[in-house]
């Protein structure tokens, strides 16, 4: 448990692919339950930093700790240890991620695909592991499709199976990496909906999309990002509806 | 025009023409290969009687039996290094990306045939194994000879070498699974073995089957270079009737014979594999496949 309330604790984030420089500098507080949005133009960094919460991509100056612990690293004597992968697996177990191309595993039918960390990784015992399973396909209204194969669902349905997999592991934290941007517009809906069921009922999440209209409604917090630094943030009705900054201006400008 | 005042008609009132193209030119081939097939059949200097007798004597069977025997063994052990050699080469360590690299380039590199005289021959090199600790004390020591013999240095050969093949094979495989599987596994921190193991292979399997059909069929015929040391497989069998008998070309095709009737099978036997690591995938052959002409 984070004793200070925050799930997420990000300071002065950099991080560079060779010379491109993407974050420069990102200060990112979240507060357990909270709901947060990064909007941005592409190559604004948001991805990136989603990315750099679980350490998909490592950071090369700041310091992020996501629940209590310094993600990638420890502590020892004095000085701070990078962490091997199978140490870093370890902090990674409850925080829950969607990807915009769902990565459903294809080989495996709905129900094994949301039973396979709960078993595997965090030693639950099947019964109740597929018992839970049954009960978050309900949730995500896929009850009727725990024997399919992925790749016989539309989009939508399987990026649901994707937000049910990553509520098995009984996250702490959920990510969301543009989850509804491989979808066909009419499909987008359904995600989006489930996505703010969990925003209601207290989930941690951090989402990036380019969805405003789910930014308006379920997000506590807005944070736009442009090259890399975070430009403007608050309230939703304050950042969409009266933004201070011409950068979101023009950004929000687009969505009209 | 006058076809446009027409009412255009429902395509399900169309008539398919007959397919005379495909009904000749299966006739022609059909007629070919009566042909050819009677023509081989009622061949007397193929000697079919001879290939009869000889079909199941038990010197033959006795060949087809370490055939197959070196077939099963050298390519189990081979697939399993050739797992373990895809896994070193893609590890994140240049030294053991590195080591696996160096074995699939010697053991590619240099005939199967040298390498297993070399193996059969390995006690003129060191007359001894010993066991223990580099630089310090033996803990065990063999004689090599007692160790290598005619199976233990055909296994030894055939497998190593096949491992070096199917490490490409399998490393192909892997590469092909989409980046999106690793980064999921990782973000659920799956262990690598386990993300091997259950989401990575399962996926590769679908590229890694069809060319390990190929290797499989190939180290079949291969097992006949172990007659260089005095291994009697399938092949070698034959030979060693016809040399004392000079019906060269009967004895040829009953080993030609058993070799097909065995790739036979395999092939039946690798579609039911397919058919297994094809699950979850949208039926693409069936969407392609022509509609049946309607009777």
């Amino acid at each position: 448990m984070s004793e200070s309330g925050f799930m997420v604790r990000a300071h002065g984030v950099h991080k560079s692919f060779g010379l491109l420089e993407v974050l420069k500098g990102i200060d990112l507080d979240v507060a357990c339950g909270e709901t947060v949005v990064l909007l941005g133009p592409s190559g604004s960094g948001k991805s990136t930093f989603l990315r750099c919460l679980n350490r998909l991509e490592p950071i090369d100056r700041g310091s992020i700790v996501v629940d209590g612990q310094q993600i990638g690293y420890r502590r020892r004597g004095g000085r701070l240890v990078e962490l091997p992968e199978r140490r870093i697996a370890l902090q990674r177990r409850r925080i829950g991620m969607v990807f915009q191309q769902f990565n459903l595993y294809p080989h495996m039918t709905v129900l094994e695909n949301v039973v396979e960390a709960p078993i595997g990784i965090h030693g639950e015992p099947r019964a109740s592991a597929e018992a839970h399973a049954r009960e978050l396909l309900g949730r995500v209204g896929l009850a009727d499709k725990a024997g399919e194969y992925p790749r016989r669902l539309s989009g939508g349905q399987q990026q649901r199976v994707a937000i049910a997999r990553a509520l098995a592991i009984r996250p702490r934290l959920l990510l969301f990496d543009e989850p509804t941007s491989a979808l066909d517009p009419e499909l987008v809906g359904e995600v989006l909906a489930v996505m703010k069921d969990l925003a209601r009922q207290g989930m941690t999440m951090v989402v990036v999309t380019h969805e405003i209209g789910f930014a308006r409604e379920a997000a506590h917090r807005v944070v736009f990002m442009d090259g890399g630094v975070v430009v403007e943030q608050g309230r939703p009705d304050a950042v969409l509806g009266a933004p201070r900054e011409a950068r979101t201006r023009a950004f929000l400008n687009r969505f009209l | 025009m006058s076809a446009a005042s027409e009412e255009p008609a429902d395509v399900t009132e169309a008539h398919r023409p007959f397919p005379w193209g495909t009904v000749l030119s299966w006739a022609v081939v059909a007629i070919v290969a009566a042909q050819a097939a009677l023509a081989v059949a009622t061949n007397r200097n193929f000697e079919w009687e001879v290939v009869g007798e000889w079909f199941f004597h038990p010197s033959i069977l006795a060949g087809l039996e370490v055939t197959l025997g070196l077939t099963v063994v050298s390519m189990s052990l081979g697939i399993v290094l050739g797992v373990l050699l895809a896994v070193a080469r893609l590890a994140r360590s240049r030294l053991i990306g590195g080591l696996a690299g160096l074995y699939i380039w010697f053991f590619r590199g240099t005939p199967l045939l040298v390498q297993l005289i070399f193996w059969y021959n390995l006690a003129t090199l060191f007359p001894h194994i010993d066991l223990g600790l580099p630089f310090g004390p033996t803990l065990a020591r063999f004689r090599t000879n007692d160790i290598i013999t005619p199976l233990t240095a055909a296994v030894a050969g055939l497998a190593l070498n096949e491992g070096a093949y199917m490490a490409e094979v399998v490393r192909g495989g892997l590469l092909s699974v989409d980046a999106g599987q690793w980064e999921t596994v990782r973000a659920f921190g799956m262990g690598r073995a386990r993300a091997l193991w259950r989401i990575i292979l399962p996926q590769a399997m679908r590229a890694i089957v069809p060319p390990t059909g190929n290797q499989l069929i190939s180290m079949i015929k291969s097992t006949s270079l172990v007659s260089v040391i005095a291994m009697a497989d399938l092949l070698y069998s034959a030979q060693a009737v016809y040399n004392r008998t000079f019906q060269v070309i009967p004895l040829l095709l009953v080993a030609v014979l058993w070799y097909l009737l065995i790739t036979s099978l395999l092939n039946v036997f690798q579609s039911m594999i397919e058919r297994h690591y094809a699950r979850g995938e949208v039926d693409r052959a069936a969407r392609a496949a022509p509609a049946a002409p309607e009777a």
